[in-house]
């Protein structure tokens, strides 16, 4: 199959439980090995195969993971804590090796198991460019060239030859993704680091990462967040006790994570809901948002900027198959995702250039000061919790007060009557 | 009237046009089996990586420091005083007809190049960890760019050597042209150690404990603080076990040029380097694959 990124087969990953933990000392190894002969003697005399009858305890980090990958999709890998995920990047990025299995990738492999690898605080933010490059596999030639598109990414040009201990971690971070993110990969190994800096940053990530994906690059994403596998992923995989337990549609994996959830370990999986089924990915890629913008709807602050009683034009165009039918989504977030209300459009169909043009408005944002992120989205007719393509835009409302105080803002008049101004005839 | 706008991404022309899956790179992951080839061709195509730790760990060594760089002279010419006033002087240990502070500080030139290098390299995997756990590359990077980094210590310390040979009167004869090979002969040998213990401190922090102590007991197997004539003839073949001994007696003749050519005793060394380093190679290529988990 030439539109192969990765194929896994019967991957598997065994690893000495402890081992991991702590490193042994010589002097246990050496009584060890003195003692070895005689218990493979016991064991042998107890009917054993010669290896200790009781040898060192053992888990299944990954048991008999096999999946396939074709280019340009993105895989959303998601499980609870100890569910294998990153020990399944951490073969797939070469870090460590299967116990059985394989696996072939097809492609420059980029990995992103940590967001500053290799940055070294005493080095100027120019040096760990450089340094950080060098060892996500990028040559000297080609940093220089992409240098300029780096720091002006990561926003840090004023401090960039600052040693990075000087960085605010915000900055850190930053510069850090913005190296990452210019790596020149065809298959992009992410596990959770786009969770990094403010709101506007976060957003321009995953636009990124969107963006890098309509160039062709094959994406697999392991993330805690369920927003994200609905916003970016075309499919997901729901791994528990190192198994795949779904493989699908990601509304249906998230449904099963959530199932899985509310079981405590022990108890009996949740059923699944529906069988995998990869005939939803037919038209993967073809949708996309552009021309997304905002404009002002009622009175802005001076410096541009909406207020909590004000409200907000959006207007985007949606490219998809000609003539082919789906529902809009408007959905306003926190900056990591909580979602404070969604629109969402009746079914319309893409007229025969496969374009759909749609404006909304949001009469009053009756949102508190602080930061947000506006999502536009296309979601499915059959179920609009799977989301075709989406596009995010931070803004920021202004106004005394902020989102610690309250989730909501809402306009009250008061009527009370002041004991100083009716001049205390009481 | 302000208008916010999603941010447009430039399309790198390298990436626009995706590769037929014929050209692309292939990588394959299959379970690791013992022993495995050096795959020095890999090494090859990270050597812009080697090349960037080794200025990284060069650009950190003296960074908050009060003397910085002073410091690749002070320790080998502290040593040459010391070594100087209580073996030169008071012990009168002889030292081949060179003064004693030139025949103790070429010696120790070398010396300090192995120290320092076999103490960095064994301990680079470990002070790597970050790295090992989440990036892929050739793992063997690691301690031949903790080994090469000594090198610009060792550099601004042979500027003091100059010094002192001017000093005393000593023009360096034709030998000096081999003096590259015995300074890769100490790279080498830091190198062969430095894999073995480097691998082993993964698994084993004991190593962390060794080096400082083995490293003290040999130098006093090497004849830094006094010359290789004191051990009888038949037994220097021998003596030439200790590589460190083919390098220093190497460095001497190549600099000053009036202690005889290490003949049999530099063969042996060279040979123990050789069967150390291809050992510690396949070794470290071995214990590699079990980095990540075990660190």
């Amino acid at each position: 199959m030439s539109d192969l990124a990765i194929r896994c087969e019967g991957v598997a990953k065994q690893y000495r439980i402890g081992q991991r933990e702590s490193y042994r000392s010589l002097r246990d190894t050496v009584t060890h090995g003195v003692t070895a002969p005689f218990r493979r003697v016991r064991a042998a005399l107890q009917g054993g195969n010669g290896r200790p009858a009781n040898g060192t305890p053992t888990i299944w980090a990954l048991e008999d993971i096999s999946f396939e990958v074709r280019q340009g999709e993105v895989l959303g890998i998601i499980g609870r804590n100890g569910a294998g995920k990153s020990t399944l990047l951490k073969i797939l990025s070469r870090i460590t090796w299967p116990t059985r299995g394989s696996a072939d990738i097809y492609g420059r492999v980029g990995s992103l198991l940590e967001v500053g690898t290799g940055f070294h605080p005493e080095l100027t933010g120019r040096e760990n460019v450089y340094l950080n490059g060098a060892i996500l596999g990028m040559r000297k030639s080609e940093i220089a060239r992409k240098f300029d598109e780096i720091v002006a990414f990561s926003e840090v040009e004023k401090f960039i030859d600052t040693p990075v201990k000087h960085f605010s971690s915000g900055m850190y971070v930053r510069l850090a993704f913005s190296v990452a993110a210019h790596l020149n990969a065809h298959v992009l190994l992410v596990d959770e680091v786009l969770a990094v800096g403010d709101a506007r940053f976060w957003s321009k990530c995953m636009n990124k990462v969107r963006s890098l994906n309509q160039q062709g690059v094959t994406i697999l994403l392991v993330t805690h967040s369920m927003w994200q596998v609905q916003t970016a992923c075309r499919r997901a995989i729901c791994l528990e006790h190192g198994k795949i337990r779904y493989d699908g549609k990601p509304t249906d994996a998230i449904g099963y994570y959530e199932g899985l959830l509310k079981t405590t370990d022990g108890q009996e999986d949740p059923v699944l809901a529906s069988a995998p089924d990869q005939a939803g990915m037919a038209s993967a890629g073809a949708e996309s948002i552009v021309d997304f913008r905002v404009q002002p709807l009622g009175e802005w602050s001076p410096e541009g900027k909406p207020l909590s009683d004000s409200g907000m034009r959006i207007a985007f165009a949606a490219k998809l198959q000609p003539r082919s039918e789906v529902k809009l989504l408007i959905r306003v977030t926190s900056p990591t995702g909580l979602p404070y209300f969604s629109a969402l459009s009746d079914p319309v169909h893409a007229d025969s250039n496969g374009s759909i043009h749609c404006e909304s408005c949001i009469q009053k944002l009756m949102l508190m000061p602080g930061q947000y992120l506006l999502f536009a989205a296309l979601c499915s007719v059959e179920d609009s919790r799977n989301m075709l393509t989406a596009e995010s835009i931070p803004f920021e409302v202004e106004g005394p007060g902020c989102t610690n105080e309250a989730l909501f803002w809402n306009q009250v008049d008061w009527k009370i009557r002041d004991a100083m101004e009716t001049g205390g005839r009481a | 009237m302000a208008t916010l706008s999603g941010e447009a991404w430039r399309v790198d022309p390298e990436m626009a046009a995706a590769a037929p899956a014929a050209a692309l790179p292939h990588v394959a992951i299959r379970p690791a089996r013992g022993w495995t080839g050096l795959n020095l061709g890999e090494l090859w195509q990270y050597r812009e990586l080697l090349l960037f730790l080794i200025w990284r760990d060069i650009k950190v060594r003296y960074k908050q420091t009060a003397l910085g760089a002073a410091w690749a002279i002070l320790q080998p010419v502290f040593s040459m005083v010391v070594f100087s006033l209580f073996f030169g002087r008071l012990a009168k240990v002889p030292s081949d007809g060179i003064p004693y502070p030139v025949f103790a500080y070429c010696a120790l030139l070398p010396w300090q190049l192995f120290a320092h290098a076999l103490a960095e390299s064994s301990n680079s995997v470990v002070a790597n960890e970050r790295l090992i756990t989440k990036v892929y590359f050739p793992r063997l990077v690691i301690p031949i760019a903790g080994v090469l980094a000594g090198l610009v210590d060792f550099a601004i310390a042979f500027s003091v050597l100059i010094f002192l040979m001017l000093r005393y009167g000593i023009v360096p004869t034709w030998t000096i042209a081999t003096l590259p090979l015995f300074v890769l002969l100490a790279i080498l040998t830091a190198l062969a150690v430095g894999l073995w213990l480097s691998a082993l401190n993964v698994q084993y922090r004991d190593v962390r404990y060794t080096v400082g102590f083995l490293t003290q007991i040999w130098l006093f197997l090497s004849p830094v603080a006094y010359p290789s004539s004191l051990v009888p003839e038949r037994w220097r073949p021998l003596y030439g076990l200790n590589p460190m001994a083919g390098v220093v007696e190497g460095f001497r003749w190549a600099l000053v040029g009036k202690t005889p050519a290490p003949g049999a005793m530099l063969a042996v060394s060279v040979a123990v380097v050789l069967l150390l380093l291809v050992g510690g190679l396949f070794y470290f290529r071995r214990m590699e694959n079990s980095f990540a988990d075990v660190i």
